[in-house]
């Protein structure tokens, strides 16, 4: 079957497509958070995503990463990146199979007109943001912090501090062993989502 | 009362102010925080030395493993 560009984006609002055609979106992380954003994201249509993750997929993260079985034992960003052109072939995506660190975040997403924050480690969090706080203090960064365990819909909010918006409840911690589950990530992997839109077209 | 807001809550502002008193005073215990003071990003090793006016705007955003 042939697969018409037009097609895919005929549900698509023709006034606001074009802004998103030409968004590049950073995701920093490809697991639970990430993987869930990067797929909204390209169903959305959004012309470019960056995104980097050092990780293996393990037969346990399919409890809520967009993964597949026989995906297991592939880095994150490759699968990722098969799933991606599964769902839009229409839209650039580049990804590095690296770990962040202070020096790689502003080589890597010096061109993303926002930054999506989706480690698992609180210290990764902390080191993205402040990082991206001083040397793009320019540009948004979403990230999400609390969001482990299940129910609860009307503690998760959004916060915004100036250019950092922050998604989840801000007091669930994941404990030990025991990893988020798909409902409430992907809940909060979707409003960082919704905010990329809402920025977008502001 | 001179104050301070701490995540929009007044607290007492008082002579050479740090952001490590602060968190003693508000009680915060949690490890992995980002600290704001009016907009500027303030780093871990500037907590114990920042000295935080009267009327600034301080946020401590808390934040928690899971992703």
């Amino acid at each position: 079957m042939k697969i018409n560009q037009n097609d895919f984006f005929s549900k698509h609002d023709p006034k606001i497509l074009p802004i998103i055609r030409k968004a590049t979106i950073g995701i920093a992380g490809a697991g639970g958070l990430g993987s869930n954003v990067a797929v909204s994201l390209a169903r959305v249509g959004i012309g470019k995503l960056i995104i980097a993750d050092f990780d293996m997929i393990e037969t346990s993260n399919l409890n809520r990463q967009q993964y597949f079985m026989n995906q297991i034992g592939k880095p994150k960003v490759i699968a990722l990146l098969e799933n991606l052109k599964q769902i839009n072939p229409f839209s650039e995506y580049q990804i590095h199979h690296i770990k962040l660190d202070e020096k790689n975040i502003s080589l890597i997403y010096k061109d993303v007109d926002i930054m999506v924050e989706a480690f698992d480690k609180a210290e990764m969090k902390k080191m993205l943001i402040e990082t991206w706080l001083s040397e793009f203090p320019e540009k948004p960064i979403i990230a999400a912090s609390g969001l482990a365990g299940y129910g609860m819909n009307e503690k998760i909010h959004t916060k915004k501090f100036d250019n950092l918006y922050i998604c989840g409840d801000e007091e669930t911690e994941s404990q030990k062993d025991i990893s988020p589950m798909a409902p409430r990530v992907g809940i909060v992997a979707n409003m960082q989502a919704n905010l990329v839109l809402e920025m977008l077209l502001m | 009362m001179k104050t301070i807001k701490v995540n929009n809550n007044p607290i007492e502002w008082q002579e050479n102010l740090t952001i490590n008193k602060i968190l003693k005073i508000m009680k915060y215990s949690f490890k992995m925080l980002v600290i704001k003071v009016d907009g500027e990003l303030i780093k871990k090793n500037e907590y114990g030395t920042k000295i935080v006016s009267e009327n600034a705007d301080v946020k401590i955003i808390h934040l928690i493993s899971g992703g």
